[in-house]
């Protein structure tokens, strides 16, 4: 381990993998939000013409693909918004147009080899320079902080979108922010994910703590912990296994997903087990329901006919009989 | 005082395709209206012209006496769209769905403050939900979701509440909870205007019935005058046991992309 951080690619790439696992998940949250799960990866079709012109011109390869791919999420947020039929195919013809001429322009560099292309397209712990890694920090700490202070309107759009546009919400404003936060997360990402698995760690880790989490702001915890994780766990790794990193990083969040899938599922099926139903429950608790109300440690229970009524979900658990240790706390006559 | 909507011969449709054709309306502080009508009348249509969510083709629209195009201060507008569940691809509690509608009170960077959250819990406490706030809204029943989406709007302080099929495809047990949460809100004077396929329990608490049939508004005016006419104004619907559903002639009305007519099973 100690031989792993004391090379200088490794440190940079597990900065690198520290920054797109933190962020990545905070931004990909929106875009499962708004069931938009493949958008990331058409912008990483178009981030791979704006690497290939950088290649051919001998500029910086992740300005140029910072360029590419945020024009393409202006005007993919333009298309959307203009809510014409054709805007499916017309984003397909974006996306593979983008990789298309990725493909063609890179081949006429000087230095455009396959083995070029692939370390962009799956990502390769080697190729982390110096002035990459500064440019990541900075776009990394733009995104976290322009996610954390819109987090709440990003939320009402991607929830709701009508209902934003009625109140008054900057609703295209905001739908353009977010996509050119993909397109950003997208650069950021291209160097140890590559940019055919970016959108990945956008959705992977927000699917698997979508599978325990109980509210929006908890999701996005866990999935940023689950994005650090799966990065830099997947960078590690791929050193002594000699494998490419992007690939890598993916397989550890599937991984990482599937033992929660399963886990979770084992506890649901346990705990469904063990509680007991009121049955036949037309009446609703709430407060001032006429029926006395027990709070317990992380719940309210009703006294409804000498028994206690926990409401969880949309019925009500038994929770047996009224204890003489049990205080009401409310008497409410109907 | 102004009123708080006001509708002069509006046409709202989508496109160029108008599916509500002279509209005059208005509403005034305090008044608790129904919009009846059958499916792809044309109910929905108005509510969104009036919100803004389609396009005006004809006509003004008013609100709070400033032309609805340029008011900037939507939220005095609370709106509880038509949905049947408020299940998401992403987990969210009824806090977190009631808070977002506190944010057009906020400008486009402020944060939620005491105040506000205090607004959003007493929003949840309305509606019968207070203690259900750490909840995950897809674990609620149906008509608690409808409550949650009445706490968003209520959460923004509105001045008039515009409910789109508050009821429908709620079980009779919710649907009482649903009045009294409405019974409240009448108490406290908030101007309402409710679409509804069916009076049913909201019969008590309006104090105006429109109905709206064919692109058309073909009635306007209080309970006793709807009672009176009633036979009148649905009187092509007679042969039918549920008044307010029936298929309209073919090409008499035009639906939009957002008011789907659905064709299923209701010939006359």
């Amino acid at each position: 381990m100690t031989e792993i951080l004391s090379t200088d690619f490794m440190q940079r790439a597990i900065l690198a993998a520290l920054l797109v696992g933190a962020v990545a998940p905070m931004v990909g949250i929106f875009v499962v939000q708004r069931r938009m799960s493949l958008i990331g990866d058409g912008m990483g079709h178009v981030a791979l013409a704006g690497v290939a012109i950088g290649v051919l011109t001998d500029q910086s390869p992740v300005l140029t693909a910072l360029v590419a791919a945020v024009i393409a999420a202006v005007v993919i947020e333009i298309l959307r918004a203009r809510g014409r039929t054709s805007g499916d195919q017309a984003l397909a013809i974006i996306f593979y147009g983008g990789i298309a001429a990725g493909v063609v322009i890179i081949s006429k560099a000087p230095d455009g080899t396959p083995a070029n292309l692939m370390k962009y397209l799956f990502g390769s712990i080697l190729t982390v320079r110096q002035d990459d890694l500064v440019i990541f920090a900075v776009l990394a700490v733009v995104i976290a902080v322009t996610t954390w202070v819109l987090r709440p309107r990003l939320f009402a759009v991607a929830n709701d979108e009508e209902y934003a546009r009625a109140v008054g919400l900057p609703v295209l404003a905001l739908n353009i922010v977010l996509a050119v936060l993909t397109a950003t997360t997208v650069v950021i990402a291209m160097r140890i994910v590559g940019l055919l698995l970016i959108s990945a760690l956008m959705i992977v880790p927000n699917a698997a703590a979508q599978l325990f989490a109980r509210s929006f702001s908890s999701g996005v915890r866990w999935a940023i912990a689950l994005g650090l994780v799966s990065a830099v766990g997947g960078v590690v790794a791929s050193y002594p296994l000699n494998t490419p990193s992007g690939g890598t990083i993916v397989l550890v969040a599937i991984g990482l997903f599937l033992v929660i899938s399963i886990s979770t599922s084992v506890v649901q099926r346990v705990h469904g087990n063990r509680h007991d139903r009121a049955e036949g429950h037309d009446h609703e608790h709430g407060p001032g329901c006429g029926h006395a109300s027990v709070p317990h440690e992380d719940h309210v229970d009703y006294v409804h006919d000498g028994h206690l009524h926990a409401p969880h979900h949309g019925h009500y658990d038994e929770h047996g009989e009224v204890a003489p240790a049990d205080q009401t706390t409310e008497e409410v006559t109907p | 005082m102004s009123a708080i909507i006001e509708l002069t011969d509006a046409s709202f449709g989508y496109g160029r395709r108008p599916v509500l054709t002279g509209a005059s309306l208005t509403v005034e502080r305090g008044e608790v209206v129904a919009v009846l009508g059958p499916n792809g009348a044309g109910k929905s249509t108005l509510m969104k012209g009036i919100l803004g969510l389609n396009h005006r083709l004809g006509g003004t629209v008013t609100l709070f006496g400033t032309p609805a195009d340029e008011l900037r201060d939507r939220a005095r507008i609370g709106y509880v769209p038509q949905r049947h569940t408020l299940s998401s691809s992403v987990r969210a509690t009824a806090e977190e769905i009631v808070e977002s509608g506190r944010l057009p009170r906020l400008g486009w960077h402020g944060r939620l403050r005491a105040t506000d959250r205090q607004i959003v819990c007493r929003s949840l406490d309305l509606v019968g939900l207070a203690d259900r706030a750490g909840t995950e809204v897809s674990t609620l029943s149906g008509g608690q979701q409808r409550r949650v989406l009445i706490a968003r709007a209520l959460a923004g302080q509105p001045d008039v509440l515009i409910m789109d099929e508050p009821t429908a495809g709620v079980d009779a047990a919710s649907q009482h909870v649903l009045a009294d949460v409405l019974g409240r809100l009448v108490e406290r004077g908030v101007t309402m205007v409710i679409v509804t396929h069916e009076l049913g329990a909201l019969r008590s608490l309006l104090s105006r019935i429109i109905v709206v049939d064919r692109g058309r508004i073909v009635f306007d005016g209080d309970r006793e005058r709807y009672a009176a006419r009633r036979g009148l104004i649905h009187h092509d619907h007679d042969s039918h046991h549920h008044d307010l559903e029936l298929t309209p002639p073919p090409g008499a009305v035009v639906h939009g992309p957002l008011d789907p007519f659905d064709s299923r099973g209701r010939t006359p």
